[in-house]
């Protein structure tokens, strides 16, 4: 008897051996010893009729023995074959993965709108509300009211894009704030982003260009103030390490007025190409409003101050992102507008 | 403005401040240096040498010398100069020096060479003798500088010693940017001003002194008739003038502001115009008819010809400057040919003046003539100049001995004075446009540097401000003068310390227009920023009736050019085009939207501010895409909004006749969608369809609608298909209003099928499509649904004659 069990269990390994070469052929194989019914194992317990009485239990014992031993031998046996055949379709799906994707495209904000966006952000932080004029102006708002005599040089026809005599294209965003100063009393707090034109078109020139234009009036605002949201406004944007530099200017609404340079952010002020060796990069332009300027609108300049600060968004946004022709700002070429999403 | 730092040491003693520190300074305190040219940057290594020996070299026209350079040494030189000599001294360029290389003329400089060791006609050669040209000097900056040959020195010039500073050439030039605000810095005495405050010295203003004599013209009146624009005019008469060449500094002068120089009197005038800021005039007396000048404006169709030889003809807005008979000058900006001084002149009318400088910006502008003069009195010009101006050429006259002065002075004046003006301010006031407390010694010493004789009394700074400072007005310039004289980095940052809090923020509207922009970006849109003005031409591109609403477009007075003339009115043709030169760049498929603003005008011309209509325009192109592509765009764009476009077929003269939609809001329609038609899409050389969208985005912007939530159903929905079968001109669009309108439970209705032909008559076409019922409140009963179907097909067949296909 023990020989049919010893034969059994050696036809169990060499069927392992010679033909389970898959999952299925290995439950087949443990269907063939361990089926319940059919199983050669389960078989050899229906001889237990013709096995001596004595040498029942001891024949019962051992063909537990080989039944557990076997079950343990085909169980390990699926592992394998499962991990052989999980490897098989691994391989099978091996992929080149260097190869370029199809990506879903999504398109961006213009750049202009992403560099407006940020400095919205940061300015909104501080406290500004977002106010848009009109493009179309008429000269009162664009000039008189922001202290720009009529025989001024910025006033010439050369300069401003005339639709009557008393309407133009805003030459500035400015002309916005004059209706904001006009209708709200202080403490006034806007940012006054939008499109301004001026009969300018070659190399570095473009007739329509953003402007965003920023106006505090309250009681006690001085330079030192002024410094302070800026260096504030070029560290958001540039980096904590920027710092500004501000340096006597003129414009008529501003008095004192100022021109701000930053320490420049591609050379930390050592002098590059980008800023032309001077480590320093012109940004924007500001000042204290011109008391004829808030007396213009109504506020009394005993009591209130102001500072204004106007920024060119395209200049900004080129030098952040190393655009070099402002053109390429207005053709909508996909290739251009394709690169920068930043927001 | 250029200005030549040996000019700027007549008045100012800075010998002791380098060219780098001068700029640094005047930098800080206004004046952008915007160049800083260094004449001599050329040339290096030249020195004095002396001509021990010179043979010429048979069969040629060289000569071989021996040139004593005395501390560096005698070198054998070979020379093609007509002019070498033996005892002659010359320029040297030593072996290793810089100098400029001229072509065959000996005058054109074609760039800067360095000398070599060399060898001509088998002879070596270390070294070269110069000539100006070729150490950049010319005939105004040292006496024959203009020579072909060498250039020559006097005999006591000591050899070995630089030439740059015999020559001038040691010299630099500052073009400074001066701000609109001060036009009394057009000239050298204003930045000469400005540098002794800045650097706390002593300003010597230049000498105004003359003697007149008892010579007069008394029947010599000025009569002005435009005071308006000619607030001050002087004449005076100076005679036995003796026509020459000016001296070599007043030359060398004018020359390195890019002057020539012209005639002693003639100089004089320009000189005083770069010294002082006024520009003047001289007239040939025995021009001058009837003992008379008479200030006037110009009669319409008047004409004059000027110094130039060109003839121009005026009209009323012009001043012109006239004698008994005729017009002399045009005002401010060039006198005229028929008074010009001569080579005979004797006798002079010198004029100095203040014209307005709108009118003289407006002339030159209209006559397309832009001079010194002109540009000087468009900036502007001060009475205090134009006084000491005329004071300062008769000085220069007498100084020059080129004439002698007349008792004959007419000066009319209706304008400013010329005396300082009292100003007083409160320090405290200054100091609080500023955020700092400037200590009040420094005021005291800014103010007097500046020349404006500060008196204090407590907090009070009593103030004479000169003449020239027509730009101070009240406490704010008095803090500018303060602070960019005591230094902008003593402003420290500081953040509204006194100021009350402000909520920022972008508004309802802005919040919605940016969330707009990023949907249409999640779907693949590129955002484009295009002009607000267009070409008139691009209505016709559009094939716009000539009475199309779109053609009453504002148009600008003054455009650039005629592409860029009218304000738009609709953003199709800016998107059209840029979907054209995408094309052209081979980018054969994109999508690009616009948010910008179209333009109508309630009146033409216009008398008041037009409606700025904020407007969102969609283009899309390529092979991929179409008209439906498009269209879910703009369903993208009703998702933005939580509303529901509907579309009904229309006709635009630029869209294709089958392939263009109304959109409609409610029963408002608020744009359209469509195929770019094919005869527009030629003219715009496209190679792949394009499909282009505008939508009002006021009305959307102005809906109240908001993002909301629905409660999901908790009962199971349930789904019916519907093959129909319709007139062939019957459109989904119309078949789902139907339907939808049937049935309150109905969320949601596909169309999955279209067909026409075998099995169904041939005017009829099937429409199949999946409705999705899902259940309110409660569930649905087990025959509701085809109940609902029931209703649906009723209504079909009542409304639009639909059958189902059996």
């Amino acid at each position: 008897m023990i020989e049919r069990l010893n034969s059994i269990k050696q036809e169990i390994l060499d069927g392992i051996e010679n033909h389970a070469n898959s999952r299925a052929t290995a439950f087949e194989l443990r269907k063939q010893f361990l089926d319940s019914k059919t199983g050669k194992i389960g078989q050899l317990m229906k001889e237990m009729k013709n096995i001596a009485p004595e040498e029942r239990a001891n024949f019962g014992k051992s063909v537990n023995e080989l039944k557990d031993w076997a079950s343990s031998v085909f169980a390990d046996l699926d592992e394998k074959m499962k991990a052989k055949e999980l490897e098989l379709k691994y391989k099978a799906e091996k992929i080149d993965v260097t190869i370029d994707a199809d990506s879903e495209e999504t398109g961006n904000l213009h750049p202009i709108t992403q560099m407006r966006n940020q400095l919205i952000d940061v300015f909104a932080g501080m406290g500004f509300e977002i106010f848009e004029g009109t493009e179309i102006e008429n000269d009162y708002y664009n000039f008189t009211a922001l202290n720009t005599p009529a025989d001024h040089p910025a006033r010439d026809m050369q300069d401003t894009f005339y639709l009557s005599p008393e309407f133009l294209l805003r030459t500035q965003t400015s002309a916005g704030q004059i209706h904001v100063m006009e209708k709200e009393k202080p403490p006034i707090k806007i940012l006054s982003p939008g499109k301004v034109f001026r009969s300018d078109d070659d190399a570095t020139h473009s007739p329509m260009f953003t402007q965003m234009e920023g106006l505090v009036v309250d009681k006690k605002i001085t330079l030192c103030d002024l410094k302070g949201m800026l260096d504030m406004f070029v560290q958001k944007i540039y980096g904590e390490e920027t710092t500004t530099r501000l340096r006597p200017s003129y414009f008529p609404f501003t008095e004192p007025s100022v021109e701000v340079d930053v320490s420049c952010f591609e050379c930390g002020g050592k002098g590059c190409k980008l800023c032309k060796g001077t480590g320093w990069i012109e940004i924007l332009g500001a000042g204290i409003v011109n008391k004829k300027v808030l007396e213009n609108c109504g506020i009394d300049s005993e009591e209130y101050s102001g500072l204004a600060f106007g920024i060119g968004i395209e200049r900004v946004a080129m030098l952040k992102y190393g655009i070099n022709n402002i053109k390429h700002l207005f053709e909508s070429d996909i290739n251009v507008l394709n690169q920068i999403n930043d927001n | 403005m250029l200005l030549p730092l040996s000019w700027l040491k007549e008045y100012v003693d800075i010998d002791d401040v380098t060219p780098k520190e001068l700029e640094e300074k005047l930098f800080s305190c206004g004046f952008e240096v915007e160049e800083l040219i260094d004449l001599g940057k050329d040339v290096s290594n030249v020195v004095v040498g002396l001509v021990t020996e010179c043979e010429p070299i048979p069969d040629t026209h060289l000569h071989v010398c021996q040139v004593d350079a005395g501390e560096h040494g005698t070198f054998q030189i070979c020379c093609g100069a007509d002019n070498v000599r033996k005892g002659g001294k010359f320029p040297v360029a030593l072996v290793g020096a810089t100098v400029y290389a001229t072509a065959k003329d000996h005058k054109t400089i074609e760039g800067v060479m360095t000398i070599k060791k060399g060898k001509l006609r088998g002879i070596e050669s270390e070294g070269m003798l110069c000539s100006g040209v070729e150490i950049g000097v010319n005939e105004n900056m040292y006496p024959g500088g203009d020579y072909c040959g060498l250039l020559e020195f006097p005999e006591d010039t000591p050899i070995g010693v630089d030439v740059k500073p015999i020559v001038g050439l040691d010299d630099y030039i500052f073009d400074v940017g001066i701000t609109a605000n001060r036009p009394d810095c057009q000239c050298i005495t204003g930045l000469a001003r400005e540098v002794a405050a800045v650097l706390n010295k002593e300003y010597k203003a230049p000498s105004l002194e003359y003697t007149m004599d008892s010579v007069t013209k008394d029947q010599f009146t000025v009569e002005v008739k435009a005071q308006d624009i000619c607030p001050r005019y002087i004449g005076h008469y100076v005679h036995d003038v003796e026509i020459k060449e000016s001296p070599l500094w007043m030359k060398r002068r004018l020359n390195l502001v890019g002057l020539d120089a012209i005639s002693n009197i003639v100089d004089i005038t320009n000189y005083v115009m770069l010294e002082m800021g006024q520009p003047m005039h001289a007239f040939d007396w025995n021009y001058i008819e009837g003992d008379k000048i008479v200030v006037r404006r110009a009669e319409d169709k008047e004409k004059i010809v000027t110094l130039d030889e060109q003839e121009y003809e005026l009209n009323n807005n012009n001043l012109v400057i006239c004698d008994g008979v005729k017009s002399v000058a045009i005002a401010g900006v060039m006198g005229g040919l028929n008074s010009e001084i001569r080579d005979t002149t004797t006798e002079v009318l010198f004029e100095s003046a203040k014209f307005a400088r709108d009118s003289i910006r407006k002339t030159s502008r209209a006559l397309g003539k832009r001079t010194d003069a002109s540009a000087k009195y468009e900036k502007g010009v001060d009475e205090y100049s134009t006084v000491n101006a005329m004071k300062r050429a008769l000085h220069l006259v007498e100084e020059l001995g080129c004439g002698k002065i007349s008792s004959t002075h007419v000066d009319c004046n209706t304008g400013n004075s010329t005396e300082p003006r009292e100003m007083v301010v409160s320090i405290n006031k200054v100091n609080n446009v500023l955020g700092i407390e400037v200590p009040t010694e420094d005021i005291v010493r800014i103010m007097k540097n500046l020349d404006f004789n500060p008196v204090i009394n407590g907090d009070e700074l009593k103030l004479m401000i000169p003449a020239y400072r027509e730009d101070m007005e009240d406490y704010p310039d008095v803090a500018e003068e303060v602070i960019r004289m005591y230094g902008y980095d003593h402003i420290i940052s500081s953040f509204l310390p006194e100021a009350q809090v402000t909520m920022g923020g972008l508004n309802p509207r802005q919040k919605k227009e940016l969330k707009l922009k990023r949907d249409l970006c999640s779907v693949g849109a590129y955002e484009c920023i295009h002009y607000s003005f267009i070409s008139p031409n691009d209505f016709n591109t559009l094939n716009l009736p000539d009475d199309a609403k779109e053609r009453q477009a504002i148009r600008i007075l003054n455009p650039i050019n005629e592409d860029l003339s009218v304000m738009r009115t609709t953003l199709v043709p800016s998107m059209l085009n840029a979907i054209s030169r995408n094309q052209k760049k081979a980018n054969l498929q994109g999508k690009l939207f616009e948010v910008g603003n179209k333009f109508i005008a309630k009146s033409l011309p216009l008398t008041e501010y037009p409606d700025e209509v904020p407007t969102i325009c969609i283009g899309i192109w390529g092979a991929k895409y179409d008209f439906y592509t498009l269209k879910s765009m703009a369903n993208k764009v009703a998702d933005t909004f939580f509303t529901e476009f509907k579309y009904v077929p229309c006709k635009k003269s630029f869209l294709h006749p089958y392939q263009a939609a109304a959109i409609m809001l409610g029963d408002v329609e608020i744009g359209f969608l469509g195929k770019v038609a094919y005869e527009v899409a030629e003219k715009l050389d496209l190679r792949e369809d394009a499909y282009v969208c505008e939508i009002d985005m006021n009305t959307l912007m102005n809906l109240d609608t908001k993002a909301s939530y629905t409660p999901l159903s908790k009962f199971a929905d349930a789904n019916r298909d519907l093959a129909l079968l319709m007139n062939k001109d019957i459109t989904c669009g119309q078949v789902e209003d139907v339907i939808k309108k049937s049935c309150k439970f109905i969320k949601n209705i596909k169309l999955f099928d279209v067909y026409e032909g075998k099995n169904i008559p041939e005017d009829k076409k099937s429409l199949a499509f999946s409705i999705n019922f899902v259940p309110g409140e409660e569930e649905f009963e087990a025959d509701a649904v085809d109940r609902f179907v029931k209703k649906i097909l009723k209504n079909l067949k009542n409304d639009l004659d639909v059958d189902i296909r059996s």
